[in-house]
């Protein structure tokens, strides 16, 4: 329409497949998201130590380079469970402060501002929205947790051939299936904190007292009632529970992995229970 | 001429259709067995505060849990057709619902591509209805630095953006000043002269709903207490003649009685009549010219929306809804 003829013209053109627009909340929300330097800086630390650990895969095969830099083969740590389980904890932390960073910034501000009426007033549901507000989270949180770690698995088996690859295939079920655990149970707790507070900086206060605040309230209940089912309500010990089951390491954990299981299940049903009553196009005033 | 079967079918169908329609939250019942049938291009909702009007609206959209009964939007089931009536519509909500940190025009876009609009024409016609809103200069602000009367227009631009067949507003010209809101009436009138959507509107603003409206479905304690069709109404009203005259003539009356008039002198030179069908006014003014009586006074009596609206009030919502129940 001209600027110059302001009359209502109705739209008669092509639509999109209804399947696929919860991906446009995703787009917007990136765009949102990287107009923020602090987050693209965070997100580029996030990759100094995957990059660490391809250079360290490198050297471990590279004779003359370890040479040059007068080192032992054997003083470079093995590339095992053990390797990717650290892995997994350095970068599921990185994936906790992220989570902070990002995840409070995309429900909150749309049920403080009510615009969720705006939203779902459209051929738009309540799922496709969470689900396109999660999509944001999981694919931020992959970028920096599984899909750099099956890189490192990829450059080491280029590095060592079938050899390694046969007897370590679980490894890769491993590598994918520990973080996508965690960034599941992370976005789930950042988008329902987020959607129950309705306020950004609440919402990111919330997610990092779960943790460290349930991580001492674990501790505390242990010491005085002499107990190890404190460490019920620490979602770290959780998934670290989970993770030495999948990586196969030896760590002494305070739980059983059926607990593990049982608490996340019961902490994902919490999530949606709590998204389900939050994410409504009106609100009752009581 | 007649129209093609699509228009045809546009002018038999009901835009919204009441199939007693019962909603509650929890114990307390907010919406209690609606029957009606809306066809008008222009509807307005009416009622005082907590009538349950923007529940309705609420409950059309589906966000409210239905208790009873069902409710038809061009013909679709809102227990089943949520989608598809969703698809159609176009919802200006009343409360502050934009996102501050969104600039116009990026918000408006986000919209239409939610309403299923491809990405580029989505932006175009982002562009084309913040202009015709009358925000084309203010597109690339940030949402959160409109004024009150901004946003309004902005809401009713994110509705629009899609190019539905209903338009939902509910309370637009709420907190407006004057200018700003004979603007968006305006705007309404122009949207609905284009005579390419319906239009629900709801208000407590009996004014707006009177100078946009064709039809009116007044609301209280959830009930439907009066639904009229406002075009009907006045035509009605025009046999109702209010007459001032400046002398008294005591036969003037009489022969106005001649002509077919119900006439009865209520003071001074002052007369009501009823006029017969198909009656030219022409013939009062040739009475008086013939009696040399200057005429200083002639004018339709009006039922205005708000004696509509005052009688409905008076009324039980039980009661008044058994009248309607018989008559229909």
């Amino acid at each position: 329409m001209a600027v110059y003829k302001q009359t209502y013209k109705d739209y008669g053109g092509p639509r999109t497949a209804a399947w696929s627009r919860f991906l446009i909340l995703m787009r917007y929300s990136y765009a949102r998201l990287f107009q923020s330097r602090f987050l693209v800086l965070f997100l580029a630390l996030c990759f100094f130590y995957p990059l660490g650990c391809a250079t360290l895969i490198y050297l471990s095969h590279n004779s003359p380079a370890l040479a040059m830099l007068k080192l032992q083969s054997n003083a470079l740590p093995a590339i095992d469970g053990t390797f990717f389980y650290v892995f997994c904890v350095v970068q599921g932390v990185l994936a906790l402060l992220l989570t902070t960073l990002v995840g409070p910034n995309l429900v909150a501000p749309d049920l403080a501002n009510g615009g969720l009426a705006l939203y779902l007033s459209r051929p738009f549901s309540r799922t496709e929205y969470v689900a396109g507000k999660m999509t944001v989270l999981l694919v931020l949180l992959s970028g920096i947790t599984w899909v750099p770690g099956l890189l490192l698995y990829a450059i080491q088996a280029s590095c060592t051939g079938w050899t390694w690859i046969k007897p370590n295939l679980w490894l890769a079920r491993s590598i994918v299936l520990g973080p996508v655990i965690w960034i599941l149970i992370l976005s789930l707790i950042a988008l329902a904190l987020s959607a129950w507070v309705k306020w950004r900086i609440a919402a990111g206060a919330c997610i990092l007292g779960l943790h460290f605040v349930g991580a001492g309230f674990a501790e505390a209940i242990n010491e005085i009632l002499r107990t190890r089912r404190g460490s019920l309500i620490n979602l770290g010990e959780v998934i670290h529970t989970i993770w030495g089951s999948l990586f196969d390491t030896s760590r002494a954990t305070d739980l059983s992995v059926m607990q593990a299981w049982i608490v996340l299940g019961v902490t994902c049903a919490l999530c949606l229970g709590l998204l389900a009553r939050r994410i409504r196009g009106f609100e009752v005033v009581k | 001429m007649g129209g093609t079967p699509a228009q045809e079918i546009d002018v038999v169908q009901a835009v919204v259709e009441l199939a007693g329609l019962s909603v509650r939250f929890g114990k307390r019942e907010i919406l209690t067995d609606l029957r009606a049938a809306l066809s008008g291009r222009t509807l307005g909702l009416l009622g005082p505060n907590g009538a349950g009007k923007s529940t309705l609206i609420q409950t059309l959209l589906g966000f409210c849990p239905i208790a009873g009964g069902t409710a038809r939007v061009f013909g679709h089931d809102i227990r089943q057709h949520l989608r598809s009536i969703r698809a159609q519509i176009g919802y200006m909500p009343e409360n502050d619902a934009l996102v501050a940190d969104m600039s116009a025009v990026t918000f408006v876009r986000m919209l239409g591509e939610l309403s299923g609009l491809p990405a580029r024409a989505a932006l175009e016609r982002a562009h084309e209805v913040l202009f015709y809103v009358g925000l084309g200069e203010a597109r690339y602000r940030k949402l959160g630095t409109y004024s009150l009367g901004m946003k309004q227009m902005a809401k009713l631009a994110q509705a629009l953006v899609h190019g539905p067949r209903l338009l939902i507003l509910d309370e637009p010209t709420n907190g407006l000043d004057p200018s700003a809101r004979q603007r968006m009436l305006r705007l309404i009138r122009d949207i609905r002269d284009s005579g390419h959507m319906h239009i629900l509107l709801c208000s407590h603003l009996l004014r707006d709903v009177e100078e946009t409206c064709e039809e009116v479905l007044i609301l209280k304690q959830g009930r439907i207490v009066h639904h009229a069709n406002l075009e009907k109404e006045r035509s009605a009203n025009k046999r109702f003649v209010e007459l001032e005259t400046s002398g008294d003539e005591g036969d003037f009356a009489q022969a106005l009685a001649q002509l077919g008039c119900a006439c009865t002198a209520v003071g001074a030179g002052r007369y009501k009549m009823v006029l017969p069908e198909d009656f030219d006014l022409r013939a009062v003014y040739r009475v008086a010219a013939e009696r040399d009586l200057p005429l200083r006074r002639l004018s339709y009596r009006r039922d205005t929306l708000e004696d509509i609206f005052l009688k409905a009030m008076e009324g039980d919502p039980k009661r008044d809804e058994l009248r309607l129940g018989s008559q229909i």
